[in-house]
């Protein structure tokens, strides 16, 4: 049972990887971040089975500080799009050297 | 570095005496330096503006006697200001401190001297002052080395230059710059003493490069012209070239002897192979500074034009003092000097030639200056032939007679000028006052100097019982001597034998003689005999100069006249004791003469002696009666009326064209090289171009390949983080 939860939890991290590599759009990105969030929680779980319940004291953290990211992270992409009128990520690239 | 003589320091006969209190001789002209200096600098502030630019050439020539200078040049310029200025407003203090610490310090030496003369003297003493460069191997102490060589050149310096400081206080006295000057000399006699008071060659050459910088300083004393800060820097720059040579000689010493000290030196000397490869680089390399300091061939163009100075300073530092420094420097290390016979062979020759060709150039000169410099370079060829051949005390000898009578001849020159160019100033006439073709007939207006340059000129021209014929007398019969029976003559130059050498030598010694006999003579003609053409309106204001300036020419005629006494022949031991400076010489120079001619004692018959001794005479003669018999004093015309010069005359009185050549050969490829390949090769292209902008480039070569991985897309910077979280998972994995 372990081993399939953990691999899930592969799966889903990497397919959260791939999407903030892949995509452009700032609202997918945010996705797949969360996705890779949820991986993480997923085997914080899982592992919880052998090493106690601290594992599930982690997730609820992890989703609290998600919640926290998820409204600054919006809001920061709502500011982004009244300024530039879009939220593909690559026409914003003030950081350029 | 243990000094041989130390050891002997405490028990020094010397010690109790006087003499230690040597020290005290060259701080007291550099006391007199201290308080003229400060003198000048407060001065300065008040008295004519410190810009020379503006104001202060005009005083200092229009100041009438003071500023007795820049001949050529004096048309150039307008006399606006023909005022009498009021003297420095610190002229009194300075004419009490400036010769009086040169007062002090003969009066020191001469107690010193007696001191001296009343003890057994087996080793030199030498008092050591402080330690003064403690390095690795190198162990150098300031050291005093009292000796009878150093003795006899610190009373020719310290006496003389008594009398021309005396001198100078009537030849400057309303110059502005009066307190410069005097700071200058003073500071000029306080190297020169450390020059010949030296214990090690690196204190000698303090006191070499020091008088250095004073003859730079006094050459350019009048700098506000430009052709007399151009002969200051001229002196300076042909004068470092001598000295790269003193450097490498002392670089060779320390390497090869282990020791810089002069004692030391002359120590290990004595160990080195006979003629070997040391010696003989260490002697050539120390002639080559001599040639710059003294103005031998190849370097003594500067000389001449260091006329452009005051003429005091002409008749102490470019006559009696620091142009022999090279003669006194040849004497001292005459133990590596004695074992090089080919160097001595260089030396001997260089000198001949030298006296011989400034000789010539001296017959057509008109500058009353410029014949008494060329005579100087000439006189000085005459030293380094007496030293050269060994003959250290003729050498030497010759310096001091020299010393009286070249800077009576100077001085007397400067007393001339001075008339000259008070008369031309009373008149505001500004033509040439030291051009002798102005002068003529002087002898009835300055009859005191008249007869004393007259004592000069039979002097240097070695008419009997004259200083300078006892002195030149020594130094022919020296080289004649060694033509036979000597290292000297065993060794070859550039593969001529030694004897044929000095032969030569010997023969352009005799027809120098004969030069110097007639420009001098000429000198005297037209300068002192003969109609004045110094024009009708100046001639009432020519006078004889104050006795401030007349008294140091008296004592010094005197000397001139008797000096001669100092070491007299025993060929003419009739007339006085034989050999006084030979004698007092004997522990410095005497091994090492014997050691040129091969342990014997350099003798010649009697009759070959008096036949030597008879063509001096004859020749000293002739050259003055042929300058009577073919000079014609009255049908010389004005300077201004001269016609110019043609064929051999016109070289003669362009000296040969050596500094165009020189020029030509010289400076202009110089010029040309700093300009094009370091100037705009080298430090436009490479040190501007490649370091300079190079390394800009490179920075902003690496800023922009910096910045080329700063694009700004989230992307970019999510994959580098991704490959950057795996290398570290892999590196921590596999490791």
């Amino acid at each position: 049972m372990l081993a399939e939860a953990l691999a899930l939890s592969a799966v889903l991290f990497a397919i959260g990887v791939i999407g903030v590599l892949t995509r452009r759009n700032a609202i997918i990105i945010f996705m797949c971040v969360e996705l890779m969030l949820n991986a993480v929680n997923l085997s914080f779980v899982a592992l919880s089975t052998l090493y106690g319940a601290s594992g599930q004291v982690f997730v609820v953290f992890t989703m609290t500080v998600a919640a926290a990211e998820a409204a600054v992270g919006l809001a920061i992409i709502i500011a982004i799009f009244r300024h530039v009128k879009t939220v593909n990520l690559q026409n914003i690239n003030l950081l350029k050297g | 570095m243990m000094n041989p003589a130390m050891t002997f320091e405490g028990a020094h006969p010397l010690a109790a005496t006087i003499a230690r209190l040597v020290w005290l001789l060259p701080l007291l002209p550099l006391l007199g330096f201290l308080i003229n200096g400060a003198l000048a600098m407060l001065g300065a502030a008040k008295i004519g503006p410190a810009d020379p630019s503006e104001g202060h050439h005009s005083e200092g020539h229009g100041n009438g006697h003071g500023g007795v200078h820049g001949h050529e040049h004096d048309d150039a310029h307008d006399h606006a200001d023909h005022g009498h200025p009021p003297r420095h407003k610190f002229a009194g203090i300075v004419s009490l401190v400036g010769p009086g610490v040169l007062v002090a310090a003969f009066l020191l030496a001469s107690a010193i001297f007696f001191a001296m003369r009343g003890v057994e003297m087996e080793h030199p003493y030498v008092l050591t002052l402080f330690s003064w460069m403690p390095v690795g191997d190198l162990n150098l102490n300031a050291t005093i080395l009292l000796d009878p060589l150093s003795m006899t050149m610190v009373m020719v310096v310290t006496g003389v230059g008594m009398l021309i400081h005396i001198f100078s206080v009537g030849y400057m006295q309303d110059d502005p710059g009066y307190p410069r000057y005097f700071a200058y000399l003073n500071l000029f006699v306080f190297f020169m003493l450390i020059l010949v008071l030296g214990g090690s060659y690196p204190l000698l050459f303090v006191g070499w490069e020091g008088v250095g910088l004073c003859s730079y300083l006094l050459i350019g004393f009048w700098f506000s012209e430009k052709a007399n800060a151009d002969a200051g820097k001229k002196a300076f720059i042909v004068n470092r070239i001598g000295d790269f040579g003193f450097l490498v000689a002392m670089f060779l010493m320390f390497a090869n002897l282990g020791t810089l000290d002069i004692l030391g030196v002359a120590d290990k000397a004595k160990d080195l192979p006979m003629g070997g490869a040391v010696a003989t680089a260490i002697a050539l390399f120390l002639f080559l500074g001599c040639t710059g300091k003294s103005a031998q061939i190849p370097l003594y163009t500067w000389l001449p034009d260091a006329m452009a100075g005051p003429t005091p300073v002409s008749a102490l530092i470019h006559a009696a003092t620091m142009v022999t420094a090279g003669v006194y420097l040849v004497a001292r290390a005459s133990g590596v000097f004695s074992m090089a016979p080919v160097a001595q062979l260089t030396v001997a020759a260089v000198g001949a030639l030298t006296a011989f060709f400034a000789a010539t150039i001296g017959l057509k000169q008109w500058d009353i200056k410029k014949v008494l410099a060329y005579s100087t370079v000439s006189q000085l060829g005459y030293m380094f032939v007496g030293v050269g051949v060994g003959a250290y005390v003729a050498g030497i000898f010759h310096l001091a007679t020299h010393a009286f009578f070249k800077a009576l001849l100077f001085l007397g020159s400067g007393s001339v000028i001075y008339a000259m160019h008070k008369a031309y100033h009373a008149t505001h006439n500004h033509d040439d006052a030291q051009d002798m073709r102005n002068m003529g007939g002087l002898r009835h207006h300055m009859p005191i100097t008249f007869c004393l340059m007259w004592i000069a000129t039979l002097a240097i021209a070695g008419i009997p019982l004259f200083s300078g014929f006892f002195s030149k007398d020594e130094i022919l019969a020296a080289v004649f001597a060694r033509t036979h029976g000597s290292t000297l003559a065993e060794a070859s130059l550039l593969g001529i034998p030694g004897s044929t050498v000095l032969f030569i030598v010997y023969g352009l010694g005799l027809v120098s003689a004969l030069m110097t006999a007639i420009y001098m003579t000429r000198m005297m003609l037209y300068t002192f005999h003969g109609p004045n053409r110094t024009g009708e309106a100046e001639r009432p204001h020519l006078a004889e100069a104050p006795w401030v300036m007349t008294g140091p020419l008296v004592v010094l005629g005197i000397l001139a006249a008797f000096g001669g006494w100092l070491n007299v022949p025993a060929l003419l031991g009739a007339i006085g004791p034989v050999g006084g400076l030979e004698h007092w010489l004997e522990p410095v120079v005497g091994e090492n003469a014997l050691r040129t001619t091969l342990g014997e004692a350099a003798h010649l018959s009697h009759s070959t002696e008096l036949v030597l001794v008879g063509t001096a005479i004859a020749i000293a003669v002739a050259g003055i009666a042929f300058a009577v018999w073919r000079l014609k004093p009255a049908a010389l015309v004005a300077k201004k009326d001269a016609p110019a010069a043609e064929g051999i005359a016109r070289v003669l009185e362009n000296k040969y064209f050596v500094d165009e050549g020189y020029d030509a050969a010289i400076v202009q490829p110089t010029v040309a090289v700093s300009r094009n390949v370091l100037w705009k090769g080298f430090d436009a292209g490479v040190i501007d171009g490649l370091f300079v902008n190079g390394s800009a480039l490179l920075a902003r070569a690496f800023g922009w390949m910096g910045s080329q991985l700063q694009t700004g897309h989230l992307g970019t910077y999510a994959w580098v983080l991704l490959i950057g979280v795996l290398t570290i998972l892999g590196a921590f994995t596999y490791r």
